[in-house]
């Protein structure tokens, strides 16, 4: 276990594993995607009442899930590296803030692309859509805190800070649609008591969420590779592999 | 197959400009957030190249000479 975490530290041992992992899950989650979009857009019913508008859920609720719980890996991994000083918990919680606000873009947008011809409104302040922006706001406060700074130990720290403060709004996306009067349909999966969505139209949607959990790995996993060769720049390994990837 | 035609699967019943520009979007940004930080690591790598030739060229000039 601990030669475990031992090696989970070391950033040529990362670099190695995070690429043999990449060849297979990126083509793996690629062609997910293609097949749960298709699964989704043709080979489903319609909504008895949104008629073909729902589609958007395939896209909508994965991306929304996978931005909360990006957003735990970022506060935990601000967390790890603020209490252990840990540089590989420091290198996770910058790749994932990119990725997150990627991601609450796309629930953001897809949400209000799906919000016309279903309530008439592109936008409403409405609690859930609203703590999604600000959710917005906190990963990209995060990218923009990173930058401020010229000390790196310093902005890693100012980051996870923030990033920890943050963890206070997923709550608050979580319970939004129970708490206010919300225009947002609520939950339509439970994990305690039926959920409210029809098996068939269920299965491409968990489907979904889980290729879109995977493309947030492959894109974590990208982003740390980047991350790891800048901050190793000057050591032998990362000279080496340069050298190694030389053309001619 | 729930649509009957291709004019079917693009108009969705009034619907289709909505759900396909959201698809389209989601595409943008997938493809974004994996090619990007494969951008960042390709030219991080082209720059070390270059220092490090350039390094080794300044260090060693007179070889090349004789």
């Amino acid at each position: 276990m601990w030669s475990f975490f031992h090696k989970l530290g070391s950033p040529p041992w990362l670099y190695r594993i995070s690429g043999s992992i990449l060849r297979w899950l990126l083509p793996l989650t690629l062609l997910a995607l293609v097949a749960g979009s298709v699964w989704g857009l043709l080979f489903t019913a319609p909504d008895f009442r949104q008629g073909n508008s729902y589609r958007i859920i395939y896209i909508h609720v994965p991306a929304a899930v996978v931005a909360l719980a990006g957003y735990y890996v970022m506060a935990i991994a601000g967390a790890v590296s603020l209490i252990w000083r840990m540089k590989m918990a420091d290198i996770a919680m910058r790749a994932c803030a990119p990725i997150g606000a990627a991601l609450t873009f796309v629930a953001l947008v897809t949400g209000s692309i799906w919000g016309k011809p279903t309530w008439g409104t592109w936008w409403v302040w409405d609690a859930r859509i609203t703590s999604m922006l600000i959710l917005l706001f906190l990963y990209l406060g995060v990218v923009a805190l990173y930058e401020a700074y010229e000390n790196k130990a310093l902005a890693a720290k100012a980051c996870a800070v923030l990033s920890l403060v943050g963890t206070v709004n997923i709550p608050i996306i979580y319970k939004s649609v129970d708490w206010w009067y919300s225009l947002h349909q609520p939950a339509s999966i439970k994990f305690t008591g039926g959920s409210t969505i029809d098996p068939s139209m269920l299965y491409p949607l968990l489907f979904m969420i889980v290729t879109f959990y995977a493309l947030f790995t492959c894109s974590l996993l990208l982003n740390m590779r980047a991350e790891i060769l800048q901050r190793e720049a000057r050591t032998g390994w990362v000279r080496r592999l340069a050298g190694e990837r030389e053309p001619g | 197959m729930y649509f009957e035609s291709l004019s079917a699967v693009l108009q969705m019943d009034g619907h289709g400009g909505f759900v396909w520009s959201a698809y389209l979007i989601t595409l943008v940004v997938i493809v974004y957030i994996l090619y990007a930080p494969r951008r960042r690591e390709q030219r991080f790598l082209r720059q070390l190249r270059g220092q490090i030739r350039r390094n080794s060229g300044a260090a060693a000039p007179v070889r090349e000479e004789s």
